[in-house]
């Protein structure tokens, strides 16, 4: 088991490094990064000020490896537009993300897994199909389009909800809608693959053949083992509510870590994005090395892979 | 074992250990003959056709303001005009009109990015296939990689660095394509790798390049027509979305994303500025779904996993 969380440990290390080199590099593709870096009317001064602070008159690898070092020390740079230290303006933002998620991922759980094992246990029916199409028309629906037609529909038009910002609990209830949606879906296709699978399996059979009831195998045999690969996606699910919310902030005036992100691009705030960027990757990677070790866990087999 | 094959349908079980050797009865319900989904086939050629002859359909120009014909609703609603069937936005300009040149931007960027971002994991998932050994598992540390990390963020880092544009949004996208892409055709090439016709192939003589490109590469076009397929809908929703946070093709020309964008913030006095684009976004991707699952089922039904 040490040797597995280790060998994800390095694994993690080297991919964070690869996307601090790609963002690096990226930053110094059009150029000189210092007119990214600065707001446009910024003087010669500033310009020169800060070439010499970034240590843009060596040459790049030394450039590189002052924007690792700093990076390192937490140092990310500082926001053009709110003249804060990026870094900071990510973690004063990310409890509100935070608060978001979670509610996000049960709604998908709690809608996307029943809906699963009732499309299992009823394939090819009607139940089946009506299933499916809820999944394949949460996948086609936009979800910031989503956002918007809820606002229209519960806030313009029946006035019940709010349609922006943070407050009271009723503030949660359309975001979370909107970035749960897409999750219910892949919940539950894959809930309903992996029950078809252990359905077929030799317990269940056996289960059935000791003549216990049907509710016993179905929920304690067949669901239970369905939910490991279930559990897996956790992590995928986790980064793509993380990106997810980058849309849904910006609808719902949210002011989290995805608005962060959608202001730092629409106010081309480089040393901004170039963060969210790097701290996010941090996150995804952290989450998902979390669920990999508890899943190594749960499911011994992993370990060995 | 053969009580197990026989099929259900024969003689309905009667007892209880009968039954639960011979599940999931369901197996072997009747399994549809996927129907020719003319539906969706009805909605894309017609969203193709408005594309291509965009300047010949368009009732006005997508882009000339009118600013005396304001947020005007659609025509069948009270106070909208004959001329803007489906209304105007905040500038004046027909909505129909954007909705008809927005579709060829969506269908663009899809023809592109599927066919850079396709064809770069086409590639890479026939060379990690077939050469395997260290080659393959490099390539493959790659795609894993590419999957945990959330490709839209690279895609906004790109539009701020490089600009808006097509091309950057053509890489941006693509980015996103190309490791589902290697990542399945690597699947199928590892089988076909066994098979005689590439022993063969390689005891008269071929190269590895050659055997590539003539012998492997016809035999995974199926699998690789119907991966473009399924991710035509991914492409289109990415392009909206990038689009709706600034970081698609740059306004005046209409996009769908960008026509929600603009529209949202006036949800209260003129829904339709941002809900009829969301509308012809969904109904594209969902005819465009619906046709790649009957595709895969088609072609290629080993892929229904995914």
């Amino acid at each position: 088991m040490k040797r597995f969380i280790a060998r994800r440990l390095m694994q993690g290390v080297v991919l964070l490094f690869m996307v601090a080199t790609i963002v690096f590099f990226l930053g110094r593709l059009t150029g000189n990064p210092v007119d990214l870096m600065l707001p446009e009317d910024a003087t010669a001064e500033d310009r020169a000020q800060l070439t010499q602070t970034l240590g843009l008159d060596g040459p790049l690898s030394e450039q590189f490896l002052i924007f690792i070092g700093k990076a390192l020390h937490g140092d990310l740079g500082t926001s053009i537009r709110m003249k804060q230290p990026a870094a900071e303006a990510f973690f004063d933002r990310l409890p509100n993300t935070l608060l978001l998620i979670p509610w996000a991922l049960l709604l998908g759980m709690m809608l996307g897994i029943p809906l699963g094992v009732v499309a299992a246990l009823n394939r090819g029916g009607w139940l089946d199909r009506a299933a499916g199409t809820v999944a394949v028309l949460g996948v086609a629906m936009p979800s910031f389009w989503l956002g918007v037609l809820l606002i229209f529909v519960f806030s313009v038009e029946l006035g019940w909800l709010p349609s922006s910002r943070m407050g009271g609990p009723q503030h949660y209830i359309l975001p979370v809608i909107t970035l749960g949606t897409f999750l219910v879906a892949g919940f539950m296709r894959i809930t309903r693959s992996a029950m078809l699978e252990v359905m077929e399996s030799e317990f269940v059979k056996l289960a059935r053949i000791k003549g216990l009831s049907e509710t016993t195998v179905i929920w304690k045999h067949c669901l239970r083992n369905a939910l490991i690969p279930v559990l897996t996606l956790w992590g995928v699910f986790v980064g793509n509510l993380i990106t997810g919310a980058i849309v849904t902030e910006t609808v719902f005036a949210w002011p989290g870590i995805g608005r962060l992100t959608y202001e730092a691009v629409i106010y081309r705030d480089f040393p901004l994005l170039q963060a969210v960027i790097i701290l996010k990757s941090i996150l995804i990677l952290s989450i998902n090395l979390g669920v990999d070790i508890l899943y190594a866990y749960v499911d011994p087999r992993i370990r060995l892979a | 074992m053969a009580i197990i094959e026989r099929p259900s349908s024969v003689g309905r079980q009667r007892w209880s250990l009968w039954r639960a050797m011979v599940w999931p009865r369901r197996e072997a319900a009747p399994r549809r003959t996927a129907r020719v989904p003319w539906i969706p086939i009805v909605i894309i050629s017609v969203i193709v056709v408005m594309a291509i002859f965009a300047p010949l359909l368009a009732p006005h120009s997508p882009i000339d303001q009118t600013l005396r014909d304001k947020l005007l609703p659609p025509a069948w609603m009270l106070g909208g005009k004959d001329k803007y069937l489906l209304g105007t936005d905040a500038f004046g300009r027909d909505i129909l009109s954007r909705l008809i040149y927005g579709a060829r931007v969506s269908l663009i960027v899809a023809l592109l990015a599927l066919t850079v971002g396709g064809g770069v994991g086409l590639a890479i998932g026939i060379v990690a296939g077939y050469v395997g050994g260290a080659v393959d598992s490099i390539l493959m540390r790659l795609v894993d990689a590419a999957f945990t990390f959330p490709a839209i963020l690279f895609a906004l880092l790109l539009a701020v660095t490089m600009g808006q544009g097509l091309g950057t949004l053509v890489i941006a996208i693509s980015l996103l394509l190309w490791a589902t892409f290697a990542r399945v055709i690597r699947g199928e090439v590892l089988a076909l790798r066994q098979r005689d016709f590439v022993a063969l192939a390689k005891v008269r003589g071929c190269s590895s390049l050659r055997i590539m490109a003539t012998h492997i590469l016809p035999n995974v076009l199926n699998t690789f027509m119907v991966l473009v397929t399924l991710n035509i809908g991914v492409v289109i929703i990415a392009e909206a979305t990038l689009s709706f946070l600034g970081a698609g093709i740059p306004p005046p020309t209409p996009t769908w994303g960008l026509m929600i964008s603009e529209g949202r913030g006036r949800i209260a006095e003129a829904w339709w500025v941002a809900l009829i684009p969301g509308i012809a976004i969904t109904l594209l991707v969902l005819s465009v779904n619906l046709f790649g699952d009957w595709l895969r089922d088609r072609l290629d039904p080993r892929l229904r996993q995914l």
